[in-house]
């Protein structure tokens, strides 16, 4: 069960049925904003409900899922990720690389998710070591990266990928998309590691009183760090998928996704002032908006008007959070 | 008209699962000053949050100046002329003194603009009627704790304040601000202001206030006129059990193993060559005015500053401590004066807290916590310091400020320190969590830890110190045995004329 501090608070109140408990949790209201509007959807465009198209909407979500896990990681300790977007291209592109020079795919693998780790852990040093303000960092992150991309390519995609290791983003396990299978492992293990690790705890704390952890005797700057470094590992992840699903490494991948990240950890009720959130309410966020945006294209909504909706949805989520804690 | 400019009626409050107010009644006459007693947690603060407009009640009324107020939110009770002081200023420091005076009830010339010539002349007169060394343009954060404190005051007169109340309004002053601190509420007092007082300092108490209203548990305890006052009838109907059941005595002595020692700490803002020793068993009081430097000696301590020269030897060997992970590592344990921002994370559970420091302790070689382990630590404490918790897993945020100076101090403990640093330990807390404090404090030192309990409360350094040691800006100017110091030594080396 994921939890917030005031569910916590309410739990202890009473313990009463199973449909109490499911309304206490903070993720319950945003849960059935999401079947609500999967209804209404499903009524103007009934194709929504169809087989192939949840199949297309679940993988599409899965992508931002990873992702925003990342970016929840680092608005849990009180920063933010902005370059997630760039690490997705930049990651695709070595592991598509790294196939292009004649590496078999395990390797190619491992190089996104070294390259991904890596961008991250120089997000990180610069914010917990050198001390500069997270956003200026990852905003300067997400245009070096992105320009790297162009430098490495010039402009070209990366078209030599291995036929096996296309399975990543285009096959099937159990007649589930592969990436929603990798989204499900990266969501039951980032939910154990939160909950159950030291590492996991400290985050929270960090987020909670940044100065009472330090003096705990807390490294926190290390933990600061690594945050960051999950960040970009998540991103690799995605970025990696990507890559199989297009069967070669795009120069714009990833372009624009910050968004989505960080939307999808807001709306799952994150707090960005740090120390509170769930991996839960991140999918839940990450799904809503998945499903809004096919929504919008099944019921025929101009493009033109999408990119408005979706940035009115982030700040309705954020007044309806704002307005919930009052 | 009634004879009362304020009356409370019956006024009930309730918070999921926890009746905070029932049935009270506080009534305020013009130009009173009234004490509003009880330990913490007894409903103060929500009665003073109800009349300002933070709350609204469940049931009961408030009448004031004859009519019915209902109010929907504090900007309502400003503008009735209800104010409050919190004990945490609401200043925002980084603006001028005057700005802050008149932060939300701006001075505007005709076209809308604001009017710096009004705002710094109206700002003048305020500070002169309070007789106060205050320039306008000054800015606030560069100011100290009392003129701070006359800020908020003048900021409340300049709403037309005619009830004004004051949340430990002396915690955080020294004897002479005090004083001046009193003469102006005599002022606001001859001028019909109202003044509610909340302060666990009885001798404030009984030399500033008319009448003291106690409240306990939620409900009226008891009202006396000051003068027919005394401490001991104020702490046993506020507590309701005689003053004399709170102390235990120490039962050993410390031992002669020194444990601890700083030889010749300098470092920032501006330590000079601190030198002492602790030994086994022993409470070391560090004595001075606010700003001699105690708090920054016990930082660099612990590494949270870095020392420019000295060192520090613990069991005969030197350390080298660059950060509080070192000094936690050495088992030397430090609890902050700020609890709420230095001590506790606040949105986190009784659990989480009390194992902030002690992780690798209650977890395996994978680094995952055994939630075992953390409950039986956390329980131990609990039980021991006989902390009110509805549960482990309740939240720091909704706990009384005694039993969250008991979180702090368990997580302290659950390091197993052998020199453990107490910063203001009873600051803010009640009488009652105040000597249960002492006794744990005192218990400790019996089982052979050395402890050093910073305080600028010099009853409590005499009640708890085997020896005292005297700061005065940077330096430690006296070290004093208990038995051959008294109160006036410990001031003339506080000021710094030994």
């Amino acid at each position: 069960m994921a939890e917030t501090t005031k569910a916590r608070a309410n739990l202890q109140v009473k313990r009463d049925n199973l449909f109490m408990r499911f309304i206490r949790q903070k993720e319950s209201a945003i849960f059935l904003a999401l079947i609500g509007i999967m209804l209404v959807i499903t009524i103007i465009a009934p194709k929504f409900a169809t087989p192939g198209n949840l199949y297309r909407v679940a993988r599409q979500i899965s992508f931002v899922a990873i992702v925003a896990f990342g970016v929840f990681t680092v608005i849990l300790t009180g920063g933010i990720d902005l370059s997630v977007g760039s690490i997705i291209g930049i990651s695709g592109v070595t592991c598509g690389l790294a196939m292009a020079a004649g590496a078999g795919p395990f390797v190619a693998v491992i190089v996104g998710l070294v390259t991904g780790f890596g961008v991250g852990m120089i997000n990180g040093i610069l914010v917990s070591y050198v001390g500069i303000t997270p956003f200026i960092v990852t905003l300067g992150m997400l245009s070096m990266a992105r320009g790297a991309i162009w430098i490495i390519t010039k402009g070209w995609p990366v078209e030599e990928i291995h036929e096996k290791f296309l399975i990543i983003g285009q096959g099937k396990f159990l007649g589930i998309p592969v990436p929603v299978v990798i989204a499900i492992v990266v969501a039951v293990a980032m939910h154990l590691f939160l909950r159950y690790t030291i590492f996991g705890r400290r985050l929270y704390a960090i987020g909670g009183n940044e100065e009472a952890t330090r003096l705990s005797g807390i490294n926190v700057k290390q933990i600061k760090c690594l945050a960051y470094g999950i960040s970009g590992l998540m991103s690799a992840i995605t970025g990696i998928i990507l890559v199989a699903r297009f069967s070669s490494a795009q120069t714009n991948a990833g372009d624009g996704w910050e968004l989505d990240a960080i939307a999808a950890a807001v709306i799952g009720g994150t707090s960005l002032s740090g120390g509170s959130g769930s991996v839960l309410g991140v999918i839940i966020g990450a799904a809503i908006m998945g499903v809004i945006r096919n929504g919008l294209v099944l019921m025929k909504v101009s493009a033109y008007w999408q990119t408005a909706i979706m940035g009115f949805i982030i700040v309705l989520a954020a007044v309806i959070d704002r307005v919930k804690n009052r | 008209m009634s004879e009362y400019l304020i009356e409370m009626k019956g006024i009930n409050k309730e918070f999921p699962g926890v009746k905070a107010l029932t049935d009270v009644d506080l009534n305020i006459k013009k130009g009173e000053i009234v004490c509003l007693l009880g330990e913490n947690g007894a409903g103060k603060s929500t009665l003073m949050k109800i009349l300002t407009g933070v709350y609204k009640q469940d049931g009961g009324c408030i009448y004031y100046d004859g009519g019915m107020l209902d109010f929907h939110s504090t900007r309502d009770a400003y503008e009735q002329g209800i104010n409050i002081i919190f004990q945490e200023f609401n200043l925002c420091p980084n603006m001028t003194a005057m700005e802050n005076v008149f932060l939300g009830n701006e001075n505007k010339t005709k076209s809308g603009l604001l009017s710096y010539k009004e705002t710094r002349s109206r700002a003048e007169e305020f500070f002169n009627r309070l007789k106060i060394d205050i320039k306008p343009d000054d800015v606030v954060e560069k100011l100290g704790v009392a003129q701070q404190q006359m800020i908020e005051i003048a900021k409340a007169l300049a709403y037309d304040t005619k009830v004004l109340i004051m949340d430990e309004p002396t915690s955080a002053l020294a004897e002479k601000e005090i004083e001046n601190l009193f003469i102006i509420m005599r002022e606001l007092k001859e001028r019909g202001i109202s003044i509610i007082f909340i302060s666990h300092k009885l001798d404030e108490v009984l030399e500033i206030t008319d009448r003291v209203v106690i409240l306990r548990d939620g409900e009226n305890a008891g009202e006396v006129q000051t003068k027919e006052a005394t401490e001991e009838t104020l702490v046993s109907v506020m507590v309701g059990r005689e003053m004399s059941e709170f102390y235990t005595a120490r039962k050993s002595k410390p031992s002669d193993e020194i444990i601890f020692e700083a030889e010749g700490l300098c470092g920032p803002p501006h330590i000079k060559d601190a030198s002492f020793k602790i030994k086994k068993g022993e409470i070391l009081g560090l004595a001075g005015l606010v700003g001699a430097g105690r708090t920054e000696l016990a930082k660099l301590i612990i590494g949270a500053e870095k020392k420019t020269a000295g060192r520090i030897i613990m069991n005969g060997q030197e350390l080298n401590i660059k950060s509080p992970k070192d000094s936690v590592a050495a088992r030397i344990a430090y609890l902050p004066e700020d609890r709420k921002n230095l001590g506790l994370v606040l949105p986190m559970t009784v659990r989480e807290n009390t194992t902030l420091s002690i992780h690798n302790k209650v977890s395996n070689m994978m680094n995952i916590i055994n939630s075992a382990k953390e409950k039986e630590v956390t329980d131990k404490y609990i039980k021991g310091m006989k902390t009110k918790v509805s549960s482990r897993e309740q939240v720091v945020e909704t706990l009384s400020g005694g039993n969250q100076q008991k979180v702090v101090i368990a997580k302290s403990l659950a390091l197993e320190p052998e020199l453990l640093i107490l910063d203001e330990p009873t600051r803010g807390i009640d009488v009652g969590a105040k000597a249960e404090v002492h006794n744990i404090i005192s218990d400790l030192a019996d089982e052979g830890m050395a402890v050093i309990v910073i305080s600028s409360e010099l009853p409590e350094v005499f009640h708890l110190a085997d020896r005292i040691l005297v700061m005065h800006e940077g330096e430690i100017t006296a070290d004093l045995m208990k038995d051959e110091a008294d109160q006036e030594m410990v001031m003339h080396a506080a000021i710094g004329a030994v």
